[in-house]
C-alpha cells in the first residue's frame, strides 16, 4: 500500500514493521512528529520523557532486557543525552537500539546549526542518513538489524527538509516473531567499570572497521554512474539536489555517513574525472575522504553555514541561475506569542520593572520580540536559572536584584530543576519565574509531568510546583495569576527586592491546549471608539489581535479583532480610559 | 507522462491553512498517478509568521524544495506574503491568490504601513494572476475557515488532474462534519479557474 508520509511519520512506521517495542522521547523540532505517530502502533509504549538523557536511558534500559527500542530528538538535545550515549557505544546492545537525531540547517527552529555526524564519529557509532520519506521507513529497519548483528546502538540523522518533507511510501508489515525481553544479566558487558571499559574499547574500534569495509557492499550506499566529468559524493537531503541540479553527474549515494565506506569511494574517485563532495553544514565526508589522500572539492565552493538548496548547489558549480524578479522591502512577519497568551502579562511586567531577565527556550522566548523586548539572554533549554545564578554571585547588591530567570514548565523539568537545586544550596539570589502554561507548547502541546496525562493519553499524577519547590529548599514561594498585571507588579516587585532565591508560579494554560476543561477563552473584547483618545498604551503588549488605525479618531485609534481575541483581559488593565470593554 | 514537473508554491500566514491545503494538493497528485513531495517550515510558533509550502509533482521528483526562480504556479493566501514570494516564481509563470490582507506585528503596531496597491502589482509583475474573493465565497459556502479551500477549487482547474482526485482527497483529508462545506467551497472555486 502505497501512503505519502513525513519523514517522521515513516519513520514511525519504520519503527512499528521493525517490532519496535518501546519510544522515548522529549519533543524538539524537527523531530516531535515521530512520537506523535509511533502512539497510532498499540504495540509501541510511546512516552515523552523529562529530557533527552533520560529518554535515551529509557530506550537502553529496554534495549537491555532484550526489546528493540526507538529515541528520537533534536541536535541540541544530543548535548543533554551524551554522557550515556558515549558509554552505550561501548556496552553495546541486546535489543536493537535506533537513536534519530534531527539537525536543523538554517536554524529554522533551534539556537544553533550543529552537525550531528560529527557525534557519530565522536561516539563512534554506525549512522545512516536517509534521502527521502522510503528511506526512513527502510533504513530504520536496517538500523535495527546492524544494531543487532554488530552489537551497537545506531544513529539515523535527518535534516528539517527529510523530518517536514512528504513524499510517497510503499508501507510493509510488522515483522512477525519479535524475541519476548527478560532479563538478562552480563555485568562484564554492561557495567562499564574502568576495568571492563578498557577492554571494551577495543571491541568499539574493530567493529568500525569491520563496519567501513561491510559499508563497500551494503546497498543504501550506491555508485550512479552516469557522465564521467563529474563525480559527486553526497548523502541525505543533498542528493536530492544534486540530482535535481546536475542531472548528468555521477553520484556515489552514501546511506551510511559513519564509517565511511573508503574502499567503494576509492573506486568511485578512480571512475570519475574531478571529485567532488556535496554535503549541508560541516565538511564531514569531505575531510575524510581528503584524509586518506584522495583529492576533493566540497567547501571551496559550498557554505559551511545554512540548509542547500537547488539553486545553491547550481550556484556553487558555476550553473546559470533563473531569473528572479526583485520586490521591494516588506514589514517582517515573524511568529508572535498568541492572543490571551499568559506569558504577555508576565514580559510586560519585567519590562516596566526593568528587570534583567535571563531567558530560556520555548514559546516564551518570543518575549525577546518587540513591543514586549523583555528577554536579554537565551542560551540552551534549563540554563536560565543556572546563569541567573551566575549573575548574582558577582553583581553589586542594587543590581542583582534586577535578575530575573525566566522558564517554562517543561523547560524546569527539562533541565532547569538542577539549575534550581544549585541555586538554592549555592545560595544565589535571584528571582525565578515559573511560566506554567502546563503544556510544552512551542513543539506544538507535547504532554509533560505537569500537564496529568501521558502522551497516550492516560491521566497520571501531575507535579505540583510549589510543593517540588518547597522540597528541594525553596523559601520563598509564591503563586500569581499572569492575567492580572497589578497583581504580576506587586509580587515580582516585592520577590525582587528580597536578597534571596524566590520562585514565582504563573498559573494559567496555554490557550491553545484542546483539552476540555482545561483552557477556556474569556469574550473577546472590544474598543469603543468614542472612549478611545489615541494613547497607544494597549499597542504595548504587542497582542496580534490589536491593530493600530491611523486614520481613526484625532489621534488615530486601537481596533480589536473579535475572531483572534481571546478575552484575556490584559489590554483592558492597560486603558486608563475605559475604552476596551467586552464586545457587544 | 511527460518528464516535466510542476512546481507549486502556497504561501501565507501561520493558522490559514496552508499545510491542510498543501496536504489535499499532495494527496490528489498521489492518488493521480504521479510521484509527488512536499515540504515546509514548522514547529517554532508560526502563528502569524510567515509560511511557505512547496509542492511537487511529475514522474520522478528528487529535491522536496521548487528550485529558486522555477515555480508554475504561486498559490497565495494573503496578499504581502504572495508578493514577498514572487521571486521564486518563474518568469510567466501563473499566481492565484486571496484578496486579503493581514497586518503583521510592525503594522499592528503602527510602525510601518501596510504597503499599498499589492494585488496590482502583483498583476503587473504577473499578468497571469487570478485575484480570488475566498473570504465572501466561503462564507457564501457556510463557514468563513474554508476559504482554503475555495483557493484550491481555483487551483484546480489551472492543473492537469481529474476533478475526481481532488474530490477524493477532499474526502479523504477534511473531518466529516466540516466536508459539504468544503466541496461547496471547492466548487465554487473552481467556477472561478
Amino acid at each position: 500500500m502505497k501512503e505519502i508520509l513525513s519523514g517522521n511519520e515513516a519513520i514511525a512506521r519504520g519503527a512499528y514493521e521493525a517490532g519496535v517495542k518501546v519510544a522515548c522521547a522529549y519533543p524538539g523540532t524537527p523531530s516531535t512528529e515521530i512520537l506523535e505517530n509511533t502512539i497510532r502502533y498499540q504495540e509501541i509504549d510511546s512516552s515523552w520523557a523529562t529530557n533527552e538523557k533520560v529518554a535515551l536511558e529509557v530506550g537502553i534500559g529496554a534495549s537491555f532486557v532484550g526489546a528493540r527500542s526507538l529515541v528520537t530528538m533534536k541536535h541540541v538535545g544530543v548535548n543533554v543525552a551524551a554522557d550515556p550515549l558515549f558509554t552505550l557505544s561501548y556496552t553495546g546492545v541486546n535489543g536493537g537500539l535506533l537513536l534519530i537525531c534531527a539537525d536543523d540547517p538554517e536554524l529554522h527552529s533551534s539556537q544553533n546549526e550543529q552537525d550531528s555526524r560529527n557525534y557519530a564519529k565522536f561516539a563512534k557509532i554506525p549512522m545512516l542518513e536517509p534521502a527521502d520519506s522510503q528511506e526512513c521507513l527502510e533504513f530504520t529497519k536496517l538500523a535495527y538489524e546492524i544494531s543487532e548483528r554488530h552489537d551497537t546502538p545506531v544513529m539515523l540523522r535527518t535534516t528539517t527538509r527529510i523530518s517536514h518533507s512528504k513524499s510517497v511510501v510503499t508501507l510493509g508489515e510488522r515483522v512477525a516473531a519479535v524475541a519476548e525481553p527478560k532479563l538478562a544479566r552480563n555485568a562484564a558487558k554492561f557495567v562499564m567499570l574502568p576495568g571492563n571499559a578498557r577492554g571494551r574499547h577495543y571491541v568499539v574500534e574493530d567493529r568500525i572497521t569491520t563496519l567501513s569495509k561491510e559499508g563497500c557492499s551494503m546497498a543504501i550506499n550506491r555508485m550512479e554512474l552516469r557522465d564521467k566529468k563529474i563525480g559527486v559524493i553526497t548523502a541525505g537531503i543533498s542528493y536530492q539536489h544534486v540530482r535535481e541540479a546536475l542531472p548528468e553527474a555521477s553520484v556515489l549515494k552514501l546511506g551510511m555517513v559513519f564509517p565511511l565506506p573508503f574502499d567503494l569511494i576509492r573506486e568511485f574517485a578512480s571512475k570519475v574525472d574531478k571529485l567532488y563532495v556535496v554535503e549541508e553544514l560541516d565538511a564531514f565526508i569531505e575531510d575524510q575522504v581528503k584524509a586518506i589522500g584522495i583529492p576533493v572539492t566540497g567547501k571551496e565552493i559550498i557554505s559551511l553555514c545554512g540548509e542547500l538548496t537547488p539553486g545553491r548547489v547550481r550556484k556553487a558549480f558555476g550553473l546559470p541561475e533563473n531569473a528572479q524578479g526583485t520586490v521591494e522591502k516588506l514589514p517582517g512577519r515573524p511568529p508572535n506569542m498568541c492572543p490571551g497568551c499568559p506569558h504577555r502579562g508576565v514580559f510586560y511586567t519585567l519590562k516596566q520593572l526593568n528587570a534583567y531577565v535571563s531567558g530560556d527556550i520555548g514559546c516564551y522566548t518570543l518575549g525577546f520580540m518587540p513591543p514586549l523586548s523583555a528577554m536579554d539572554t537565551c542560551v540552551c533549554m534549563g540554563a536560565s536559572i543556572g546563569m541567573a545564578t551566575g549573575a548574582s554571585k558577582v553583581l553589586s547588591p542594587e543590581e542583582r536584584k534586577k535578575v530575573v530567570a525566566v522558564i517554562g514548565d517543561s523547560t524546569f523539568l527539562h533541565t532547569g530543576i538542577n539549575g534550581l537545586m544549585d541555586m538554592v544550596y549555592n545560595k544565589g539570589a535571584a528571582t525565578v519565574i515559573i511560566l506554567d502554561n502546563r503544556i510544552t507548547a512551542m513543539t506544538g502541546r507535547q504532554e509533560n509531568p505537569g500537564s496529568g496525562h501521558t502522551l497516550m493519553s492516560e491521566p497520571t499524577n501531575a507535579i505540583d510546583f510549589p510543593m517540588l519547590c518547597q522540597a528541594i529548599g525553596v523559601k520563598n514561594i509564591r503563586t500569581i495569576n499572569p492575567l492580572d498585571l497589578d497583581e504580576c507588579q506587586r509580587v515580582i516587585s516585592e520577590e525582587m527586592e528580597r536578597p534571596e532565591t524566590s520562585v514565582i508560579i504563573t498559573d494559567k494554560p496555554c490557550v491553545l491546549i484542546k483539552k476540555e476543561g482545561v483552557f477556556t477563552p474569556g469574550k473577546p473584547l472590544a474598543v469603543a471608539e468614542d472612549s478611545c483618545i489615541g494613547c497607544r498604551a494597549c499597542l504595548k503588549i504587542g497582542c496580534p489581535a490589536i491593530e493600530w488605525v491611523p486614520t481613526s479618531g484625532k489621534k488615530g485609534q486601537a481596533k480589536i479583532d473579535p475572531l483572534l481575541c481571546n478575552g484575556c483581559d490584559v489590554c483592558r488593565q492597560l486603558c486608563k480610559f475605559s475604552a476596551i470593554q467586552e464586545a457587544k | 507522462m511527460s518528464d516535466k514537473i510542476t512546481n507549486i508554491l502556497l504561501v501565507g500566514v501561520g493558522g490559514q491553512g496552508i499545510l491542510l491545503a498543501a496536504e489535499i494538493l499532495s494527496e490528489t497528485f498521489m492518488l493521480a498517478g504521479f510521484d509527488v513531495k512536499k515540504s515546509e517550515i514548522h514547529g517554532m510558533s508560526q502563528r502569524g509568521g510567515s509560511v511557505v509550502s512547496h509542492v511537487r509533482y511529475g514522474k520522478e521528483v528528487f529535491s522536496p524544495m521548487v528550485p529558486e526562480g522555477e515555480g508554475d504556479i504561486l498559490f497565495g493566501f494573503e496578499l504581502m506574503e504572495s508578493y514577498r514570494y514572487l521571486s521564486l516564481l518563474k518568469p510567466g509563470g501563473t499566481v492565484i491568490v486571496n484578496d486579503l490582507c493581514i497586518a503583521p506585528p510592525a503594522v499592528l503596531l503602527g510602525q510601518e504601513p501596510y504597503p499599498d496597491g499589492l494585488a496590482l502589482k502583483i498583476q503587473e509583475l504577473c499578468p497571469d494572476c487570478l485575484l480570488v474573493d475566498g473570504q465572501n465565497l466561503a462564507i457564501e459556502a457556510g463557514n468563513a475557515r474554508a476559504a482554503n479551500t475555495v483557493l484550491l477549487g481555483a487551483v484546480s482547474k489551472r492543473l492537469d488532474v481529474e476533478e475526481k482526485y481532488w474530490l477524493e482527497a477532499i474526502e479523504k483529508m477534511v473531518p466529516k462534519k466540516a466536508l459539504a462545506v468544503n466541496l461547496k467551497a471547492f466548487a465554487l472555486g473552481r467556477s472561478l479557474g
